[in-house]
């Protein structure tokens, strides 16, 4: 990258009809590709602090015994016994861990939002892609649905969902998954027709392009990174719903471990055992939180090519 | 006299963004005493901009002042207290900015945003200050001042926008005009007369000016003295005649060598291309065009309406055109005449509400889907803005080579070899092929667009404003370029320009446009020498650089056409003979 | 103003109020649907859970009683007929009206809404106003880092932790109960912080690219304040993309109240909607959604109603009186 473009690029006077290049673009590309993967990770903690927290989540999910030996249903201490350095997170009110509570409950929420994603990207991503690519009735036809379905809440809709499905961690799943599929699909669509009407998008069928391979070659990726965000933010907020679902009792029955069951079950003994609710609800708020930055790595700040 | 208005001493501009610093202004020095008119010229980057921020104030938060000073009528600015500098700002000194169209607040009346500065400085109270504002909107030159000051921007036009806010500037009666690439954004007539304006309004009120622009020729009509800027510096300074008549640095002898506007005599791209084209060439000699060999395209009364809204408006009304195998046709017109829709019309990338193109004899006005696309090995095309028009996901070479996949010609090695053919051809390194479009400047990602255009060897390629995107310098060599591969490949073009002096180093014949309908068309030298309309000569007159012409600089050898010492009359040629061929004018309703 | 600008103003109006309309008959329609279509299920809500011990001429009488006999196109019809006059039908848990249990329920849910939208909006903007005008990077940066940390905490544990602070740890509010103003401020904030956080980030969003509009650097050439570039320029342009989220916020205010009114164990909608949920008793889960939907959709055509006057570019298509470019420029 000559050093003129650089400057060009920092000025910000390009010519009037030319859009400058951001200055961090450029110097992204000055150094090899490891070097500036690390310079752009060492430049976000924060991201970084997310992907590990992620990671470690997933690895919860498919191997709890790797993060502890503890029985989750088994009480191993006297009840309401405060975080030490035997047990973490403290023992509940019949004496279980809560730390392997909390370590076994990642594969009901983490799993639960997989569905829950699965069915609102899906969905939404098809009915988006349609209603954008192919304009006219069926894009009213998808739009106006959508407006319907925005107009509930979806805090609502979900359980006017939960209260059709019957309850449990399978049917709030499907339900928080249906509620996603409106507002994803509307995004879904304005992607499509961002890239749609995009010059390069034009170039290739003035270049001789089958409308499947300008779908295939040049606006499907162009439009990952976005869906990518999409999945993100649709990760943390099926997290939130789900732990809000199954706080008000819709979700697994008592023993099982779920998160936001176990900030429930601690609700009576708010005065004398505070971790009870204060470190489930501490793992679902941080969880939200790194799927939101995960998400904002996708869109916001330049992403990496 | 006293001593100047306003002095730049050393002053040092540096931007950062993470561990980049770019230094933007590396120690530049100028006064401007009053009643002067400064022009500053300069590329994109050459730190132009950032310094009329810095008077204003208005740099961008990653930038910072290093070094240096700033005095306003003896006071210091970069160090006067915020308070201070806004009693200055807009009082003393007026800003008028780059882009009419987003420089006034959408959600007030422009009445209101004149009479702002007004108040701000208590030169005025709400009720006289709106009285003031009409007098100001009167003088800046807009008609129905009255009503006119209670609309809201986005029921103006660019032009009329571009005047509030020289009203807005003016307001106060300032010391000092700064104005940012005032015109650029906005057509070359209106240009003219909104600068003309401005020349008025500030000599009646004894205003000194600091223009900054990227057009020598407009510096050069407009400024009392020119300092040319390169990579944070002034590279020369002086009058006008020093600098157009016997430029010492080389820089701006290049400058004023690409520059279209001071070369509307003498040779161009296109016949110096002529002169070095091979003996081989592989299509037609260059001679044979003239003898009149069947035309690869033709369109006869191509009619476009638009519909929005139950309302029906019509791009395109009754235009006509036909290019010959090897040559250049010109659109030029400014925004709103037709010229890119009948360029899509041409491409089949919208459909004609009346009329018939001929391809090569063929009709295509109504080719559907396969038939559609083998079209498309014949005829290509090149978008204005390289920044849009290329995959940002694909690397070079498979942008190149993505035509020809997409029609699939040739084998994967054939394919990779004639991208590599090309790249070279169009002037770039075989190094590129593996790069992105993001890390390429404006002119490489062009010569990229042209390589990409060529790989099917097409026998068209719809330029649409192909260089209008560009500084000057690369605008020329990608004109070069663009006539260099005619002579070798005898590729025909469709060529798209709001820009006569452009129009004349590319092409062979020219329509000009206007509202949709042909106002004129004919051999380039002939129209553009002899117009016969009205509008014409109203676009040649507003081409910048007439106030002085260049008297003969020496030019770089190889890179620049000679220019000729010439009479100020517009685009004389002294060295072609004038073609035969129609030359016609169309009425305007 | 012509006769042509009154009939385009009137369209619009028509245009939206026939929107309107059309959302909330589709969203009345798509809850029945959900609710209602599966009637095996319904019978056992009605008894609690004990359908399998009824005999056939119990389980018809239910069905003549709920009037379950009839096809569901009929039922659909009937029920559509009522709910415009107000009628959503019977409870099945508690046997009173519907409209009168969700009616009463409002009020209380209106307190701490209401009082919750006014904290949202109080510190929504502050923030916004705060972050985007702040002279230390470091103080706008935490700032802004506020919103998506708002944005991420699960709401029954934010007011779980205000409960373990302001009643148990500092009693300075009641952890519960519905005793006047003392007993809402809590749940308030508990809805505020999520609505908050949407305020905060849309409008401080809006703000800085405003800040970064060249009319921005118009106004501060003028000589004009950091303070009026940010209030009387950048403010009004940003708070209108705001706006047309208010639809959202006061519909999330009330779906808050699900979760927040069974944290502070209060009475209103919410706990209505929760108890309904558990006791799978569709009359007034479908109400609750339909009342829902009413009221965002009664905002967002206020917003739509209300758009034009603050955003001249809406409508002064219709309102020019002058055609953009009456003669030629400059003559």
């Amino acid at each position: 990258m000559s050093e003129s473009t650089v400057v060009n690029a920092a000025l910000g006077s390009a010519p009037a009809h030319g859009r400058p290049e951001s200055a961090e673009d450029a110097a992204e590309h000055t150094g090899g590709r490891i070097a500036s993967v690390l310079s752009y990770l060492r430049a976000r903690p924060g991201l970084v602090a997310a992907v590990i927290w992620i990671v470690l989540l997933v690895l919860a999910a498919l191997a709890p015994t790797l993060f502890t030996g503890t029985d989750p249903l088994e009480s191993v201490a006297l009840p309401r016994t405060a975080p030490s350095a035997a047990h973490v997170f403290g023992t509940d009110d019949i004496g279980r861990d809560l730390f392997a509570r909390v370590v076994h409950g990642t594969r009901l929420s983490l799993g639960a939002a997989a569905l829950a994603i699965a069915i609102g990207v899906v969905v939404g991503t098809v009915l988006g892609l349609l209603a954008g690519y192919l304009g006219g009735w069926v894009d009213a036809a998808v739009m106006r649905m959508v407006d319907v379905l925005l107009s509930i809440p979806a805090i609502l809709l979900a359980l006017a969902l939960v209260v059709a499905l019957g309850f449990g961690t399978v049917n709030v799943a499907i339900a928080v998954g249906l509620t996603s599929i409106a507002g994803n699909a509307r995004i879904l669509r304005s992607e499509v027709l961002r890239v749609r009407n995009s010059t390069y998008v034009e170039a290739a069928r003035a270049g001789g392009a089958r409308p499947v391979r300008v779908l295939v070659r040049h606006v499907l990726p162009n439009s990952i990174t976005p869906l990518l965000a999409l999945i993100a933010l649709d990760f943390s907020s099926a997290i939130l719903a789900i732990s809000s679902l199954s706080f008000l009792g819709y979700g697994a029955p008592p023993p099982t471990p779920e998160w936001g069951a176990l900030v429930s079950g601690g609700r009576d003994f708010l005065a004398s055992a505070w971790w009870m609710t204060t470190l489930p609800g501490l793992v679902i708020a941080l969880t939200v939180l790194a799927g939101n930055r995960l998400s904002r790595a996708f869109t916001g700040e330049g992403t990496l090519r | 006299m006293t001593g100047p208005l306003l002095s730049v001493d050393d002053l040092r501009v540096e931007y950062r963004s993470g561990r980049t610093r770019i230094r933007a202004v590396r120690g530049v020095s100028f006064e401007i005493r009053p009643a002067e008119r400064v022009a500053l010229v300069g590329e994109s980057g050459s730190g132009k901009s950032t310094i009329a921020a810095a008077v204003v104030r208005l740099l961008a938060p990653a930038a910072t002042v290093t070094g240096g000073g700033i005095r306003f009528d003896g006071a210091d600015l970069l160090s006067a207290p915020p308070r201070r500098v806004r009693a200055v700002l807009g009082r003393r000194i007026g800003y008028v900015p780059q882009d009419p169209t987003v420089s006034l607040n959408p959600v007030t009346r422009v009445g209101e945003q004149i009479a702002e500065v007004l108040t701000i400085h208590g030169l005025a109270n709400r009720k006289t200050a709106r009285i003031d504002a009409v007098a100001a909107l009167e003088k800046a030159g807009i008609d129905h001042p009255a009503e006119r000051a209670r609309q809201f921007p986005h029921e103006l036009s660019g032009g009329q926008r571009q005047r509030v806010l020289i009203a807005i500037a003016l307001a106060a009666r300032p010391a000092l005009l700064v104005a940012d690439e005032p015109t650029s954004a906005l057509d070359v007539t209106v240009q003219r007369r909104i600068l003309d304006h401005v020349d008025d309004l500030t000599a009646d009120a004894g205003a000194s000016v600091l223009l900054i622009t990227h057009d020598l020729g407009v510096a050069a009509d407009r400024t009392d003295r020119i300092l040319v800027m390169s990579h944070g510096r002034i590279v020369e300074a002086g009058t006008p005649e020093q600098i157009l008549g016997a430029p010492q640095d080389p820089y701006t002898r290049s400058l004023i060598a690409a520059a279209p506007s001071l070369n509307t005599v003498g040779t161009t791209f296109l016949d110096r291309a002529r002169l070095a084209a091979p003996a081989h060439t592989p299509a037609d000699p260059p001679d044979a065009p003239d003898a009149g060999s069947a035309p690869i395209v033709e369109a006869v009364g191509l009619v476009k309406d638009y519909h929005s809204g139950g309302r029906s408006s019509r791009a395109v009304d009754d235009v006509s055109l036909s290019i010959r195998r090897g040559r250049t046709l010109a659109l030029v017109g400014e925004s709103g005449s037709g010229k890119t829709t009948t360029a899509r019309l041409v491409l089949r990338l919208a459909e004609p509400t009346a009329g018939e193109i001929r391809f090569d004899g063929q009709d295509i006005t109504a080719l559907r889907a396969g038939a559609l696309r083998r079209l498309r090995r014949r005829i290509q095309v090149v978008y204005q803005n390289p920044y849009d028009s290329l995959n940002p996901r694909m690397s070079v070479g498979r942008l190149i080579e993505e035509p020809a996949r997409s029609l699939g010609i040739g084998s994967r090695a054939q394919r990779s070899a004639r991208a590599a053919e090309l790249v070279d051809l169009v002037g770039l390194a075989s190094s590129v092929l593996s790069r992105r479009p993001a890390e390429l400047s404006g002119g490489q990602r062009q010569r990229v667009a042209i390589a990409r255009a060529l790989i099917v060897r097409p026998d068209l390629v719809v330029l649409d404003e192909p260089v209008s995107a560009l500084d000057v310098r690369v605008q020329a060599q990608v004109l070069e370029l663009l006539a260099r591969l005619q002579a070798e490949l005898g590729v025909a073009y469709l060529f798209i320009s709001h820009d006569l002096a452009v129009v004349r180093q590319i092409s062979h014949e020219v329509i000009v446009l206007r509202g949709g309908v042909v106002v004129e068309q004919g051999p380039t030298e002939d129209v553009l020498t002899d117009p016969r309309h009205e509008y014409t000569r109203e676009l040649l007159a507003a081409i910048p650089g007439h106030a002085q012409r260049p008297p003969h600089g020496e030019s770089d050898a190889g890179t620049a056409p000679s220019t000729a010492r010439a009479p100020s009359t517009a685009l004389a040629s002294s060295t072609a003979p004038a073609r035969s061929g129609a030359h016609t004018t169309g009425d305007i309703r | 103003m012509s006769n042509e600008q009154g009939s385009g103003l009137a369209r619009y109006v028509l245009g939206r109020l026939a929107q309107a309309a059309f959302v909330l008959w589709a969203a009345y329609t798509l809850s029945f649907l959900i609710l209602w279509s599966l009637p095996g299920n319904i019978i056992a809500n009605i008894t609690g859970g004990q359908a399998t011990d009824l005999t056939k001429e119990q389980i018809s009488k239910i069905e003549s009683t709920w009037g379950l006999d009839d096809p569901l196109w009929l039922r659909y019809l009937n029920s559509l007929g009522r709910a415009l006059h107000g009628d959503f039908g019977i409870s099945f848990a508690t046997q009173q009206p519907v409209s009168r249990l969700v009616a009463q329920s409002i009020p209380p849910t209106v307190a701490i809404a209401g009082l919750g939208f006014l904290f949202a909006l109080v510190f929504g903007v502050g923030i916004a106003l705060a972050a985007t005008r702040a002279r230390w990077r470091w103080l706008s940066g935490l700032l802004l880092a506020l919103p998506p940390l708002g944005v991420a905490i699960p709401s029954f544990w934010l007011g779980l932790l205000l409960i373990q602070f302001f009643s148990f740890a500092i009693p300075i509010f009641p952890s519960t109960g519905n005793d006047g103003f003392v007993s809402a401020v809590l749940p308030a904030i508990t809805l505020a912080v999520p609505t908050s956080a949407l305020i905060a980030q849309l409008l401080a969003s809006g703000l800085q690219q405003a800040l970064a509009q060249p009319y921005a650097d118009t106004a501060r050439a003028k000589g004009a304040s950091a303070s009026r570039v940010q209030l009387r320029h950048a403010f009004r342009n940003a708070v209108l993309p705001a706006l047309t989220v208010s639809g959202l916020v006061v519909g999330g205010l009330l779906a808050g109240s699900v979760v927040t009114e069974t944290v502070f164990s209060r009475n209103g909608i919410g706990r209505v909607t929760a108890s309904a949920v558990s006791a799978q008793d569709v009359p007034v889960v479908q109400a609750v959604v339909v009342f829902a939907s009413v009221v965002f959709v009664l905002v967002n055509l206020i917003v739509d109603l209300v758009y034009p006057l603050l955003d001249p570019r809406i409508v002064t298509v219709r309102r020019r009186r002058l055609p953009v470019t009456p003669i030629p420029e400059g003559v």
